[in-house]
C-alpha cells in the first residue's frame, strides 16, 4: 500500500460519495481510499509497513516454534447489513474461526475488497469500521490487503475475501478425520440464528423476527476449551449447510456414523417458528458463531462446563454420539422416538409448496 | 411455536402408537395411502413408520405439486424464459424439476433466463409493476391450496390494468387424481395395489372442504380421514382409519377439524370459479392424461393467460425410460423398487420428479429413510 503525496487533497466524501472506477485504478484515488478508510481503521505496525506483503515475526507459542495454519474465505452476503452484523465483521469472524477451529491461535489477517462502481462510500466506511472493531475484539490485526473496483453491474456492491494465518502448538492435532465411535458430539449454542436473521431481511421476504445473527469470533471460546486439556478430536464452525453439512463431512472423513437426539438440539423458538413457515429445516441453516465439537466421551462433561463458563458457549449442549456405521450415515432419533437420516443438502434449501 | 409443538409431542405419539398396535387385528394387513406430499414428508421427517405396527403399510400418493408436473409443462416455462425473454416467476421447489435436454428452470437461469423464485403471487405482481417494459409470467403450479392466490393475482392485475403480467396455469385438482387412482386397474381389477383407505389432504381440504371426499367413501367404499400435516395428526388419522376398517365403515372423518369444515372456504372457491374453468384434459406425470383434472384461465381473463398470449402449444414428453415415478405416484411401486433410485437418481441430480421435492416419495425416502434398506 502506498502513501498519498503531500498537498491538498479533498477528503473522501464518506456521506454522499460513491466508489468509482478510479478507486480501483491504482492512482491517487485508490491510495486515498486506502489511507483514509482502510489504513485509518485497520492500521497497525504491520499494515503500516506499506509493502506488497507484510513482514511478520516468526510464530512461536509459549516461547516454542509452532506450525502455521492458514485459511481463506470469500464473503458475499445479501443483504450487506443484517441484524447482528454486516459483511465487514462477518469477513473477520469467518476467517478467524476457520483458523481457530484447527486449534491454532489466529495471528494475522489479509483482506481483499472487490468494490462495484457506484457503491456508496458511507456503506463502505460502515463496513470497514465494523471489520476493524471485529479484528480488535478478536485480537487479530489486518496486516495486508488489496482493492479492486469493477464496473457497475459486474459485482454486487462489495465482496470481501479474508485470509488468516495462525500458529498451532506442536502436539495438538484436530481434524475431521479423527472422530471415533464412542466420542460425543457437542454444540456451543442454538442453531440457525445467522441464516434466519439474513433471510428475515431479504427484499422479497422481510418479516419482523426479533432474531440477530450469531456472528462472532470463536478464538476466545476455543482457547478456554483447549485450556481444559480435554481429548478434543475435531472442531468445526457449522456455516453454510448448517449442522447437517458439518456432521456429514466429519462422518465421511472419519469413516463413522452419528446418532443425534433431536430433543437435545438447541434451536431458539423464534428460529424454529421462522423455519416452520418458510419450510426450512434449522439443521441446514447457516451459523457464524457456533462450534460443533467432537470429543472423547469421558471429557464431555468437563468440556461442556468450560464452554458454558464462556459467554459464547453459555448454551452449549450434548447433542449426539459418534457410532460405528459402514455407510457413514448421520442419523437422528426424532423427538417422536422414530429414526431418520440427517442427509447432505441437495443444492439450496428451497421452500416447499404445499 | 404454540399450536405446533402440541402436535409434535413424542409422549403422545408413543401413546397413539400403542393404541394403534392394540387396535389392529391380528393376521390383518392394512394399506393406507396418504395422498399429500405434506403427509409423506411428515411420515419420513419424524420417522413415524418406526412407531407403527409392521402390518400397516403407508403408500405414498401423488399429492406433491412438483412431482405431478410433466416435463412438457416445465419445457413451456423454460421456452418462455429463454426464447421469449420474459421474467418467469415461480415457487421454489419448481426450479429443480427436470425438463427436456437436461434442463431445469435452475439450469435455464444459468443459461441467461431471467427466472426468479417468489414466495407468493404478490411478489410476482410487484415484479410486474417494477418492470413495466418486460413481460412477467407467473408459472402457477399446485393443487387447490395454491389456486386461490393465483386467482386473486389475476383479478388484481386486471383491476390495476397491469398489461405485462400473465400466468402459465398448471393448477390441478385433488379429487380427479384420487378418482384416477381408484379407477386404475391396479386398484380396481388386479388388486396389486391394496388400498384400505386414504389420509385426506390437510391444506387442500381447508379450501375445498370435506364434502368432495364423500363420493369416494360411498362409491368406492374407502374410508377417508382428513388430517393435518403435523405428525400427531397423521398418527391419529391412522388410528381412525384402522378403526373404520375394523368396523367395516367407509366414511369421511375429519381429524383436522381445527381448520377444515365440510364446505371449505367458500370465498376462495368463488374466486377460483370466477377466474378458472375446467380443462377438458391435462397430462400428469405418473397418471398420464386425466380428464377434467386441471384448471385453465377463463376467456374473460384471457389476456392474462400466458398460453394464449404467447401462442404456446403443449407437447407431451415421455419420462426417462428407467424412471419409475409413474408407478410410484400411483402406489404401484415403492421408491426403493426403482432401479435408478439412489444411484443415477439422487436429490442432487434428480431424473424423476419424485426425487425433486422433499414431499416427493423418492426424495423423502432417500433423505430420511434409506438407511433402512441397507441395514
Amino acid at each position: 500500500m502506498g502513501e498519498v503525496k503531500r498537498g491538498y487533497v479533498r477528503p473522501l466524501d464518506l456521506k454522499h460519495g460513491r466508489v468509482d472506477m478510479t478507486h480501483g485504478s491504482g492512482g491517487r484515488a485508490m491510495v486515498q481510499l486506502i489511507s483514509e478508510l482502510f489504513a485509518k481503521h485497520l492500521g497497525n505496525e504491520y499494515l503500516g509497513q506499506g509493502n506488497d506483503g507484510a513482514v511478520l515475526p516468526a510464530p512461536t507459542l509459549h516461547g516454542r516454534p509452532g506450525r502455521l495454519v492458514m485459511s481463506t474465505d470469500c464473503h458475499v452476503v445479501s443483504p450487506l447489513f443484517f441484524p447482528g452484523g454486516d459483511i465487514g465483521c462477518l469477513s473477520v469472524h469467518g476467517t478467524v474461526n476457520d483458523v481457530a477451529v484447527m486449534g491454532a491461535k489466529p495471528l494475522y489477517l489479509a483482506a481483499g475488497f472487490i468494490l462495484e462502481e457506484g457503491f456508496p462510500l458511507a456503506d463502505l466506511a460502515r463496513i470497514v469500521e465494523s471489520m476493524a472493531h471485529a479484528a480488535r475484539e478478536a485480537g487479530v490485526p489486518v496486516v495486508t490487503g488489496d482493492t479492486k473496483v469493477v464496473e457497475r453491474g459486474k459485482g454486487d456492491g462489495i465482496f470481501i475475501t479474508t485470509t488468516g494465518v495462525g500458529v498451532l502448538p506442536d502436539g495438538l492435532d484436530l481434524g475431521g478425520s479423527l472422530a471415533r465411535p464412542g466420542d460425543v458430539i457437542l454444540v456451543s449454542g442454538s442453531l440457525g440464528d445467522h441464516g434466519v436473521a439474513i433471510m428475515s431481511k431479504r427484499e422479497n421476504l422481510s418479516f419482523d423476527a426479533p432474531i440477530e445473527s450469531d456472528t462472532a469470533a470463536l478464538n476466545g471460546l476455543i482457547d478456554a476449551m483447549l485450556a481444559t486439556g480435554a481429548g478434543l478430536r475435531c472442531l468445526r464452525d457449522p456455516t453454510r449447510g448448517g449442522l447437517a453439512a458439518t456432521l456429514n463431512e466429519i462422518a465421511t472423513q472419519s469413516g463413522v456414523g452419528m446418532m443425534l437426539y433431536e430433543q437435545a438440539i438447541p434451536v431458539k423458538p423464534v428460529v424454529a417458528a421462522a423455519c416452520e413457515f418458510l419450510g426450512l429445516d434449522p439443521l441446514y441453516v447457516a451459523n457464524e458463531g457456533k462450534l460443533v465439537v467432537i470429543c472423547d466421551a469421558s471429557d464431555g462433561e468437563r468440556l461442556l462446563n468450560a464452554m458454558r463458563a464462556h459467554p459464547l458457549g453459555r448454551d452449549a449442549r450434548f447433542i449426539g454420539d459418534v457410532i460405528a456405521d459402514d455407510h457413514h450415515f448421520v442419523q437422528m432419533t426424532t423427538a417422536f422416538g422414530g429414526k431418520r437420516i440427517v442427509d447432505w443438502l441437495a443444492g439450496d434449501q428451497l421452500p416447499r409448496i404445499c | 411455536m404454540k399450536y405446533i409443538d402440541e402436535f409434535r409431542d413424542g409422549e403422545l405419539a408413543r401413546n397413539l402408537g400403542a393404541s394403534i398396535a392394540a387396535t389392529v387385528q391380528p393376521g390383518r394387513n392394512y394399506s393406507f395411502m396418504e395422498f399429500c406430499g405434506g403427509h409423506t414428508h411428515a411420515i419420513s421427517r419424524y420417522g413415524l413408520s418406526d412407531l407403527l405396527p409392521p402390518t400397516i403399510r403407508m403408500v405414498h400418493g401423488p399429492g406433491c405439486p412438483v412431482c405431478v408436473l410433466p416435463i412438457g409443462r416445465v419445457d413451456l416455462a423454460i421456452r418462455l424464459a429463454l426464447e421469449q425473454g420474459v421474467i418467469l416467476c415461480t415457487y421454489g421447489d419448481t426450479l429443480r424439476v427436470p425438463a427436456s435436454d437436461g434442463l431445469s428452470l435452475m439450469k435455464a437461469k444459468a443459461r441467461g433466463g431471467d427466472i426468479r423464485m417468489v414466495y407468493s403471487t404478490i411478489d410476482a405482481l410487484q415484479i410486474a409493476r417494477d418492470n413495466p417494459d418486460r413481460e412477467v409470467v407467473f408459472f402457477a403450479i399446485g393443487f387447490e391450496t395454491t389456486t386461490p392466490p393465483t386467482a386473486v393475482a389475476i383479478q388484481q392485475a386486471d383491476a390495476e390494468g397491469l398489461k405485462n403480467f400473465s400466468v402459465l396455469c398448471c393448477h390441478v385438482l385433488t379429487p380427479s387424481a384420487i378418482s384416477n387412482i381408484l379407477e386404475s386397474p391396479e386398484v380396481r381389477q388386479w388388486g396389486t395395489v391394496p388400498l384400505d383407505g386414504f389420509i385426506g389432504p390437510a391444506h387442500v381440504s381447508t379450501v375445498i372442504g370435506s364434502r368432495p371426499y364423500e363420493f369416494f367413501a360411498e362409491e368406492y367404499r374407502k374410508p377417508v380421514v382428513i388430517a393435518g400435516f403435523e405428525p400427531l395428526d397423521v398418527m391419529q388419522a391412522i388410528l381412525m382409519l384402522v378403526r373404520q376398517v375394523n368396523e367395516g365403515r367407509a366414511e369421511v372423518e375429519n381429524e383436522f377439524a381445527r381448520a377444515v369444515t365440510r364446505d371449505g372456504n367458500l370465498k376462495a372457491q368463488d374466486r377460483v370459479a370466477e377466474v378458472f374453468e375446467l380443462r377438458r384434459e391435462f397430462e400428469w406425470r405418473g397418471l398420464s392424461v386425466v380428464p377434467y383434472s386441471a384448471l385453465r384461465i377463463r376467456a374473460k381473463y384471457g389476456s392474462f393467460d400466458a398460453e394464449r398470449r404467447f401462442n404456446l402449444d403443449y407437447r407431451s414428453v415421455p419420462d426417462n425410460k428407467a424412471c419409475e415415478c409413474g408407478a410410484i405416484l400411483r402406489g404401484v411401486k415403492r421408491p426403493q423398487d426403482c432401479k435408478i433410485f439412489g444411484t443415477v437418481c439422487t436429490p442432487e441430480n434428480p431424473i424423476g420428479s419424485c426425487m425433486v421435492s422433499s414431499e416427493g416419495a423418492c426424495a423423502a425416502h432417500y433423505s430420511y429413510g434409506r438407511y433402512k434398506d441397507m441395514h
